[in-house]
């Protein structure tokens, strides 16, 4: 456990100091973009990969971010609310609405339960062009930048708009959530509740009548995983500035799912490596122009062949045919 | 009234079509085919190619979308799907495949036939009109053949031999397999079938609606819709499916008119309380 500890640590000094000194030396600074989206990507991968651990596949987590970037979104440009006060309530919001889908399409399985959430994304897409608070097609543009937080007088988080470098504030903001969501998920996988689940995935019914209370366990992972859907879609609105209908659609979804399964379904820290895999992977092929979608899927493809089971598979294949994980 | 129903009749003809190829891939391999929107953009795209722009005559433009996906699709199953479906631990992997196919097929289809909207000639002009009817007489020929195909479709499940063979599969794989049914074979000639009915109704739409390479996404939420209001995997369940979602987008765009484009939202909203009633559609069997 210490020895863990001690790296999940160094991975996060490198990720909060190297990192920003490497790129300042090299002054590539839009870097910090693409980090700070791998970041906010994986945090709601994360979200898809606690579904995928009750035994559920999840192609919705695009509804829950776009629900909570219109959440921050509104109630940072209606109603002037700070922004970091918007972070947790977007999520909040998103599970509450997850709750109250989840109830029913919850009992759904397999690929029922993926072609609902897939359709799920395309009703918020469609509920947010339909609404008149979202502002249909335009959007919703020009969110201010989060403002500062302050203590007692003590100034605990600067204001946004005042900083000469917003995106490394953002970086290390979105590298600290990360951080945060994956200590949080790593946890729950070993606590009681993270037995319990695999129990779920394992087999519903064994798991029932051993007196596990499903529904209650279901409803309460797909409501932690949509609190992070929620929580990565208002810091990608307040990031971008913006938020649209079209911002998280079903390819994005696809895409949450698709970094799951690269990763690995059975490691915590598989949506992580996905993501970057498949972020970076993506940014780097954009210099082959119109043949970028082809390489990107026909890579996508091989990698499916080479490895069914997630590229984490490789380092722990030999341990993990004797764990059963 | 009349024009509602025979918009929608005419619709759910078409998207009964499509269910039908999704249903029995599903069927079959237990695979939900991402790319089934990607290969009707691809049927859509050759008989453009054939009949749009070398001129030769429909019929065949329509035959050569068909055999061009059976041989897309019964490749795909053969050297993509077959290997993953053995080796990977959880089935859901296959998704991951499905959907990398569908990316690979929409750059494929993007390289080859450009990102603009593509229409062909009428295959029959005028219009049909009568009291309460206006239809143009495309759009009957193109619904007469597309449910001269379900039909056929379904007599080929139900009394040729290879028809029997994948019924049996999607019953149960392993008490087929004790048979002596060919497994690898059925499979790899039902996931062409599914994805020549793909082609060839997008080769049928394709002289009416027209085709454009970013349709294949939205296609594919449409064909999942209708499979999980008719059951998934059930021959009767795709084509109820197809042409109840025909008749609600024809009611709907009708009824809904001077509330806007909120066609689709209900239908959802519609689907979301209909399978909290019956989870597995109308004819479905439940999962696991």
């Amino acid at each position: 456990m210490t020895k863990k500890a001690t790296l999940a640590g160094a991975f996060l000094l490198v990720l909060l100091i190297v990192v920003p000194l490497a790129i300042g030396a090299s002054g590539r600074e839009d870097l910090y973009y693409t980090l700070t989206s791998v970041a906010l990507l994986s945090i709601i991968s994360a979200g898809v990969w606690i579904t995928f651990y009750i035994g559920r596949i999840n192609i919705g987590q695009g509804a829950y971010a776009l629900m909570g970037g219109y959440v921050s979104a509104v109630l940072v440009t209606a109603y002037g609310v700070s922004f970091w006060l918007t972070l947790p309530l977007a999520g909040l919001f998103c599970a509450v609405a997850s709750i109250l889908i989840g109830l029913p399409i919850l009992r759904l399985r397999g690929v029922y339960f993926a072609m609902v959430t897939l359709v799920l994304t395309e009703v918020v897409r469609l509920l947010a062009l339909a609404l008149p608070i979202t502002n249909g097609a335009k959007g919703i543009v020009s969110i201010p930048q989060p403002g500062g937080i302050s203590l007692f007088g003590i100034t605990l988080l600067p204001d946004f708009a005042t900083l000469t470098n917003p995106r490394l504030a953002f970086y290390i903001v979105s590298v600290l959530l990360m951080a945060l969501c994956f200590a949080g998920l790593y946890r729950l996988k070993n606590s009681r509740i993270g037995q319990l689940c695999q129990s779920l995935q394992q087999n519903e019914e064994l798991a029932s009548s051993i007196g596990v209370n499903i529904t209650y366990l279901r409803v309460l992972a797909y409501a932690i995983s949509s609190f992070l859907g929620g929580v990565g879609g208002a810091m990608f609105a307040a990031i971008s500035q913006s938020i649209y209908p079209s911002s998280f659609t079903v390819a994005d979804s696809v895409n949450f799912m698709l970094n799951c399964f690269l990763g690995g379904l059975s490691y915590v820290f598989g949506p992580i490596l996905g993501t970057f895999v498949l972020y970076f992977g993506w940014d780097v092929l954009f210099q082959t122009g119109e043949f970028q979608l082809l390489i990107f899927s026909s890579i996508l493809i091989a990698l499916m062949l080479l490895l069914p089971n997630g590229l984490l598979s490789l380092r722990f294949s030999s341990k993990a045919k004797g764990a059963g994980r | 009234m009349e024009q509602v129903i025979a918009n929608g009749l005419y619709l759910g003809a078409q998207y009964a079509l499509i269910a039908l190829g999704l249903t029995l891939i599903f069927a079959l391999m237990n695979v939900l085919n991402f790319a089934h929107g990607q290969m009707y953009v691809l049927g859509g795209f050759v008989t453009y190619a054939i009949y749009g722009q070398l001129g030769l005559p429909f019929p065949v433009a329509l035959a050569a979308s068909s055999i061009t996906l059976a041989v897309v699709g019964a490749l795909i199953e053969k050297f993509l799907f077959r290997p993953v479906v053995r080796r990977s631990e959880r089935e859901e992997s296959t998704m991951l495949l499905a959907a990398a196919v569908a990316f690979f097929l929409d750059a494929v289809i993007l390289l080859a036939f450009g990102e603009k909207q593509r229409g062909v000639p009428k295959i029959v002009s005028g219009v049909f009109v009568s009291d309460g009817l206006i239809m143009p007489y495309d759009r009957m020929v193109v619904g007469i053949v597309a449910l001269a195909m379900i039909a056929a479709f379904v007599l080929y499940m139900q009394y040729s031999k290879p028809g029997r063979a994948m019924r049996a599969l999607a019953q149960d794989r392993v008490a087929a397999q004790l048979m002596g049914v060919k497994v690898d074979r059925y499979s790899m000639i039902g996931f062409a079938l599914g994805a020549l009915l793909a082609g060839a109704v997008g080769g049928l739409l394709v002289t009416i609606t027209g085709v454009n390479s970013g349709i294949g996404g939205p296609i594919s939420i449409k064909a999942f819709l209708m499979v999980m209001i008719g059951g998934a995997g059930v021959v009767g369940g795709a084509i109820a499916g197809g042409f109840i979602l025909g008749m609600m987008e024809s009611v709907g765009l009708t009824v809904l008119r001077e509330y806007g484009d909120i066609t689709y939202l209900v239908i959802f909203a519609l689907l979301m309380v209909f399978l909290s009633i019956r989870p597995n559609g109308l004819m479905g069997k439940p999962w696991g």
